[in-house]
């Protein structure tokens, strides 16, 4: 246990010295690590929310609400392309998007045959497993079913989710927040972290919208008295004006939807704030066919199924360009603008955990934490000198290069300090120290028996080696329990107590030891306080 | 220079002839918590509950009354109030609003523009919501882990050990994990993620006292094998005392800087370390080592593994 070859002295050294330069930018302001010469190591940990102060926001989709959109959407492809069938229309009738399927009837029975196989194509096949998104069933002869496959839900969340991702990526972008985290947790989750943001109520208004815009004729046939009752025509719906809250109705087909926008800006017409928008040239084409078509008839801008304003169409509007107007003041037309350039969220999102934390609380925890880490430093430190008087001192170094290790290891894998971290911190402090006071006992244990000073130190480093390979065994398996289970706070105490067992096994052992024989070399000595 | 020596030498304390009082109290101990859990139940924050929390500094002390009066008069449910670290910081708690996301943004901001009404020198420090979902995960991931994490100590404790030992570990662990649970229902502490995170490490360090002295135990009985279980056991003990007592003084030491200087959020949290290193070293001393003999440990335990095992063991 006592000879230490040339190669692993200098890897043991040249760790250390890794150590040092890796962990030294965490010493310095990040503007002024930022300044720094190309070559020189930039890397600082992550501070958590807890310590810098932002806002972390838990979203789940609507897993319930993507199935119907699916269902529904799946009606219309399907009703859609049966009309469409080479050979003739398919005629159907009863059709129901009730209970997670879509169901009809075909009228007749010699077209079931010819309609299956259309629609099978409508299906997309999943994976290598031959699985289709939806199963295509007769039933009774004439009635055809159609039902979502458990594959098909979960890859429709799947897409829906990556859609997502980016969606609120390009949203918070546009807010002009700093350096935002958004990242999946599970198959619906999303969490969104923005630090040193301090009201999140903006935030979460752009997250919380789907943002679907929609251009839909006003039925102006419906009966004023059946809209008011909330009784809607066939093939229209009745919706609500979003500014009073007023019923109207209108078709449920939309002439063109948001997806086909370029651009939207907010703009200033008349004194009034209004949102600019411009179609795509597909988009424009049918925009324009349609408003052709509808002079001097109104039509509704709906968005997430209330509508914003109902303006009569003038003129044929040919430049694929138009503005919505509504109540708008700066504030709303420029969110308005934002959603519809970011696009639409494909499923919709709600916020079940939120955690703001101010700045200035997570300032009070950065100093409280240093301050307390140097003391456990320092008490740990003058307790070990005070006991082991030279062992001590090594035992004390190597907790030193032990904090030093841990700060290098965080911030060249970029894990996060945050709060309970910084108490992962102190408690590896005070049980770095295990390991030196299992050998320096051990060696005084030895020494009591009559053992020289050589044999001593030897024979504790050999028997406290197992168990201090035991028992960090065992804080390793606790600690990834802890990270592979605990949400947040525990992970960040996981993250720091699975690095610091680690170096502190290497330092307090293997360090600490290089320290020890290197004395007992140069000076040889025949007796040890210990 | 002389060291300072709090075990002295050749100490030789009875713990094994003191067991069956040590094991009366961790009885007492254990089922008075039990009973602490029953009756008075533990303070479960937000993360558990679910509902919505604020931290809020005043520049003067508040009287308590006065802000709930203020809270209570929105008419948002039952509120809690309790004072954080100091008498100029607060802790507010309501229910979660039926509803969205906007109605319970309407509630954080009609509770803090109703504070800041009457006190012109409110900041808000902290808001946290969490829903009733999202909360039930929380408790049932952390139940895995606790349960999962002593498991696999016990197996580990088996595999390197003998059964004995990972039974009588786990007995302490037990022990150490209820009482711990019981100071917080004494204290009416808030218990939240951090105290969940605490009480696993409480399990990995009185964990590392039960480890040193099994392994002793486990060395002694190949050296002496004509030896008495009894003096054997005590024999370990004190032998291994003095590491017990430095490391368990380190611990403290650096958790009594982080439970006076920490600041607040971390005090909850670490006062359950602080007690639960105290109670798992009383646990590893007086409880699990002595408990071996009621499980039958003696000479034979390890006689079949001397030849392979052992120095498979040995030679790390």
């Amino acid at each position: 246990m006592l000879e230490f070859s040339k190669v692993k002295i200098w890897s043991i050294i040249a760790v250390l010295v890794a150590g040092f330069i890796f962990a030294i930018p965490n010493a310095f302001p990040e503007e002024q690590v930022q300044a720094w010469p190309s070559w020189a190591p930039k890397k600082q940990m992550n501070l958590g929310l807890d310590l810098r102060g932002g806002s972390h926001i838990l979203l789940e989709a609507n897993a319930d609400g993507l199935a119907r959109a699916n269902i529904d959407k799946m009606e219309e492809d399907a009703l859609s392309e049966l009309r469409r069938a080479e050979g003739g229309a398919i005629a159907v009738g009863d059709v129901s998007n009730r209970g997670g399927r879509v169901s009809f009837l075909v009228r007749n029975v010699d077209d079931v045959d010819r309609a299956v196989d259309l629609l099978r194509n409508l299906s997309m096949p999943i994976g290598v497993t031959g699985q289709r998104s939806f199963n295509v069933e007769v039933a009774d002869g004439n009635r055809i079913v159609l039902t979502q496959t458990s594959a098909g839900r979960t890859q429709a969340m799947e897409s829906a989710m990556t859609q997502a991702v980016e969606v609120i990526r390009r949203r918070i972008d546009e807010l002009g927040t700093r350096e935002p985290t958004i990242i999946r947790q599970g198959s619906q989750r999303i969490v969104v972290q923005v630090p040193g943001l301090q009201d999140p109520s903006a935030l979460k208004q752009l997250l919380g919208k789907t943002a679907q815009l929609e251009f839909k004729l006003v039925d102006i046939t419906a009966d004023p008295a059946d809209v008011a009752a909330g009784r809607a025509p066939a093939g229209s719906q009745i919706l609500q004006m979003a500014d009073t809250g007023q019923p109207i109705a209108v078709k449920r087909r939309a002439i063109i939807t948001g997806d086909q926008l370029m651009d939207a800006q907010q703009t200033l017409q008349q004194g009034q704030w209004v949102v600019s928008f411009r179609f795509d040239s597909a988009g424009g084409r049918r925009f324009a066919r349609t408003t052709q078509e509808n002079v001097g008839k109104p039509f509704a801008i709906v968005l997430d199924n209330r509508v914003i304003s109902a303006p009569n169409i003038n003129e044929p509007i040919l430049g694929g360009s138009g503005v919505i107007s509504g109540s708008f003041n700066a504030e709303s037309s420029n969110e308005l603008a934002i959603l519809l350039r970011s696009g639409k969220l494909p499923v919709e999102l709600k916020v079940v955990e939120e955690r703001t934390v101010g700045p200035d609380l997570g300032a009070d925890s950065i100093r409280a934490g240093t301050v307390a880490s140097l003391v456990a430093v320092l008490a740990v430190g003058v307790f070990m000198l005070v006991t082991y008087g030279r062992f001590g001192v090594y035992a004390n170094i190597a907790l030193v290069l032990n904090v030093v290790l841990i700060l290098a290891v965080m911030s060249l894998t970029g894990a996060t300090m945050t709060l309970p971290g910084v108490a992962g911190m102190v408690l590896t402090i005070g049980a770095a120290v295990d390991a030196n006071v299992l050998i320096n006992e051990r060696i005084r244990e030895e020494r009591r028996k009559g053992r020289n000073v050589r044999a001593a130190v030897e024979t504790g480093f050999k028997e406290a080696s197992r168990t201090i390979w035991d028992a960090n065994t065992m804080n390793l398996i606790v600690a990834a329990v802890m990270f592979a289970f605990g949400s947040g706070p525990i992970k960040g105490f996981a993250v720091v107590l699975t690095i610091g067992i680690v170096t502190s096994v290497f330092t307090a052992v293997t360090v600490a030891r290089l320290f020890i024989v290197n004395w007992l070399n140069r000076k040889r000595p025949t007796t040890i306080t210990i | 220079m002389r060291l300072l020596k709090l075990v002295p030498d050749n100490t030789n304390i009875g713990f094994v002839r003191m067991r069956w009082v040590a094991f009366a109290v961790t009885l007492v101990l254990t089922l008075s918590s039990i009973a602490l859990l029953m009756t008075r139940g533990l303070n479960l924050g937000v993360d558990f509950v679910g509902g919505l929390m604020m931290e809020v500094k005043f520049e003067q002390p508040v009287k308590l009354d006065e802000l709930r009066a203020t809270v209570d008069g929105l008419d948002y449910g039952s509120s809690a109030l309790q004072n954080f670290g100091g008498p100029d910081t607060v802790l507010v708690r309501l229910p979660l609003p039926p509803g969205d996301d906007a109605a319970v943004q309407k509630v954080v901001q009609k509770v803090q523009a109703a504070i800041s009404e009457n006190h012109k020198d409110a900041s808000f420090r902290r808001v946290e919501t969490v829903s009733g979902k999202v909360s039930d995960e929380l408790i049932r991931d952390g139940i895995i882990a606790i349960v999962l994490s002593m498991g696999a100590i016990a197996l580990f404790t088996w595999f390197r050990f003998e059964w004995h030992f990972g039974v009588s570990t786990i007995v302490a662990l037990i022990h150490d994990v209820t009482v711990t649970l019981g100071f917080f229902a004494l204290t009416q502490l808030e218990f939240d993620l951090n105290i969940v995170a605490a009480v696993l490490t409480i399990i990995g360090y009185s964990l590392n006292d039960k480890v040193v002295i099994d392994d002793r135990i486990r060395e002694n009985l190949r050296k002496y094998r004509q030896m008495d279980i009894g003096p054997l056991i005590d024999l370990s003990v004190n032998e291994t005392l003095s590491r017990t007592y430095a490391t368990t003084m380190a611990l403290t030491l650096a958790l009594g800087s982080l439970l006076l200087l920490g600041g607040d959020v971390l005090f909850g949290f670490t006062a359950a370390m602080l007690l639960g290193i105290v109670i798992g070293t009383y646990s590893s001393v007086f409880v699990s080592s002595s408990l071996l003999i009621s499980l039958g440990v003696g000479p034979h335990t390890f006689a079949p593994a001397d030849t392979g095992a052992a120095e498979k063991v040995g030679s790390r």
